[in-house]
């Protein structure tokens, strides 16, 4: 199997030149605030692809890593004085990396667990980690929250230094989707979600193939965090922590289509200009909450396992020559990878 | 012959049922050996158990002359010991080539090469072509029919390199031509000295097949021998028809 292929390297290449050129198109401050806010869940939402998609673990408790990420960068900045301006975007990726390392004790002991009880399980997480934020007070600041000094960028382009780098941390979680998706990792990940007895009938090391992707998964879901906790200026414990978060990212990866490389991308392009545009339209009456949950159950009813896999299943039945050469008893099945 | 698959007294419960009850068998390295009995007797049990599914009881396991306390299906696999389960159990979403491919024991390096490496790919198709499934090595496994899936089932486990295969009633639910190919491959890697325990309810498979044969019954094996001895004796007789 080829790891790269030119229909991959047109998508990919395709995907980075529109999220350069678009602040570049569009310098309105309120649709680039839609656009950090769909970059950064479209972020999200790839990263916990890596381990609810390929691996079928379905993590509930990811905003714990995006809280994490946030205090963070919001300590770093209070607390050792990294300096403002460009500064505390330097220490993303190592916020990132840090997040990665602290999740393994977590991971091999949630790990253990498999399907609803690990999801409960993460749950947990997520509000042990709250809880921390409310009572480490000489760390956090407790309820009171932190506070990050506003960055002395130019009025009129703000937003970018933020958007590109949510859209760095995207493209990279992209990258990282897409090395171990196309390469024996992922081939491990998706064996496991397939049939988890069988993969370890086979010899396949599935304790290891988990954590690797827990972690990686943690580390990359903990970067937007970061980024978002500057960007906001004022981080606090239940905003930091917050279930939504996970909520949004999980239901974005399944509306595009989970286990696929671009999916998460295509619901939250999706599903944060759907929330945010019934948000100004019908704000004043709530309604936007029944329409934006109509959107995603009308998808989903029309293509329960998402946009990519659905569309994918009704071109190969619309062409007789890209059949699956098997009796065609089941269902169309997807190879675990795809666009 | 040195026995390279040894359980001896185990023994499994389910609340107040003996699944297996004291049960000692031994597989010889090169025999092709038949595991029969009637339903609920603990082949499968057994099975489970000697294949790190189950924790037992209590008894022990030994393979290839090694005790294996804390049996485990990867570690186990590793060392040589494969199973294919009942109803066949295939990733399905997975094409047959990756389903063969995942088989393959890889090292901590490759984690981050190509999923399908061209060697484990042309490996796998050898193995493919053997079992007439290379034109579906493409294809979703969970496009198959039964009885391919049960073949590729079979083709995954040699891709391990295997020493002995516990194969869990192979012919059951598939058709006679299948049932013709799966035997054929039988006898064909017992040539190449592989060893086999089947659990089987076709006697006429049985028969052709294998030497030895273990009856279990209520968990307990209560012989062993010559396929034509063992079928003509009083106690086997007893616990397949009661009399």
């Amino acid at each position: 199997m080829k790891r790269v292929t030119p229909a991959g390297l047109a998508r990919g290449a395709a995907v980075t030149a529109a999220g350069l050129a678009f602040p570049l198109l569009v310098t309105a401050p309120y649709l680039m605030t839609i656009a950090i806010f769909t970059v950064m869940y479209a972020a999200l939402a790839t990263s916990w692809n890596l381990l609810g998609g390929f691996s079928g673990y379905l993590s509930l408790g990811h905003a714990a890593f995006f809280g994490v990420g946030a205090y963070a960068e919001a300590i770093v900045f209070t607390h050792i004085g990294i300096g403002g301006g460009y500064r505390p975007f330097a220490m993303v990726p190592l916020i990132g990396l840090g997040v990665a390392v602290a999740a393994i004790p977590i991971a091999i002991v949630f790990l253990r667990v498999r399907g609803a009880t690990f999801a409960i399980v993460t749950i947990s997480l997520l509000f042990i980690v709250q809880l921390l934020a409310f009572n480490l007070r000489s760390l956090t600041n407790g309820a009171q929250g932190m506070s990050m000094a506003i960055p002395p960028f130019p009025v009129a382009t703000y937003e970018r230094p933020f958007y590109y780098a949510m859209l760095a941390v995207f493209l990279g979680s992209v990258l990282c989707c897409w090395i171990v998706s196309t390469g024996k990792l992922g081939l491990m990940l998706f064996a496991i979600r397939d049939d988890e007895d069988r993969a370890h009938g086979l010899g396949i090391r599935v304790t290891a193939a988990k954590v690797i992707a827990f972690c990686v998964s943690a580390g990359l879901f903990a970067m937007p965090g970061a980024i978002w906790a500057y960007y906001e200026g004022f981080i606090y414990p239940q905003f930091a922590v917050d279930p939504l978060v996970t909520i949004g990212a999980v239901l974005m990866a399944f509306l595009g289509g989970r286990g696929t490389i671009w999916g998460p991308m295509l619901g939250a392009l999706i599903l944060v200009p759907a929330q945010q545009y019934l948000a100004y339209s019908q704000g004043a009456s709530q309604l936007y909450l029944i329409g934006y949950s109509a959107v995603f159950l009308v998808i989903m009813l029309l293509m329960p396992r998402g946009i990519i896999p659905s569309l994918r299943d009704l071109a190969v039945s619309h062409n007789p020559f890209d059949r699956p050469a098997g009796n065609g008893e089941s269902k169309p099945s997807t190879s675990g990878v795809s666009p | 012959m040195t026995a390279l698959l040894e359980s001896e007294s185990l023994t499994k419960r389910f609340g107040g049922i003996a699944a297996l009850d004291s049960c000692s068998i031994s597989v010889a390295e090169g025999n092709i050996t038949a595991l029969i009995g009637p339903n609920g007797s603990g082949k499968t049990t057994l099975f489970n158990l000697v294949t790190g599914y189950l924790p037992a009881d209590s008894g022990s396991i030994a393979f290839a002359g090694r005790s294996v306390r804390r049996p485990h299906p990867a570690s186990l696999y590793r060392m040589g010991l494969c199973r294919t389960f009942q109803q066949p159990r295939v990733f399905s979403n997975l094409t047959v080539i990756e389903n063969m491919a995942a088989a393959i024991l890889q090292p901590w390096g490759s984690l981050l090469r190509s999923r399908v490496r061209s060697s484990d790919r042309s490996r796998a198709l050898e193995v493919l072509d053997d079992f007439g499934l290379t034109r579906l090595a493409d294809a979703p496994a969970g496009t198959l029919s039964f009885g391919q899936r049960k073949l590729l089932e079979f083709a995954t486990v040699l891709m391990g390199r295997p020493r002995i295969i516990l194969l869990d009633e192979p012919t059951s639910g598939v058709n006679p031509v299948m049932i013709e190919i799966m035997e054929r491959h039988i006898r064909e890697l017992h040539q190449q000295g592989l060893a086999f325990l089947i659990v089987e309810h076709d006697m006429h498979v049985v028969m052709r097949l294998c030497d030895p044969v273990i009856v279990l019954d209520h968990g307990a094996k209560i012989a062993e021998g010559a396929p034509a001895a063992v079928q003509s004796d009083p106690t086997v007789l007893d616990a397949y028809l009661g009399a």
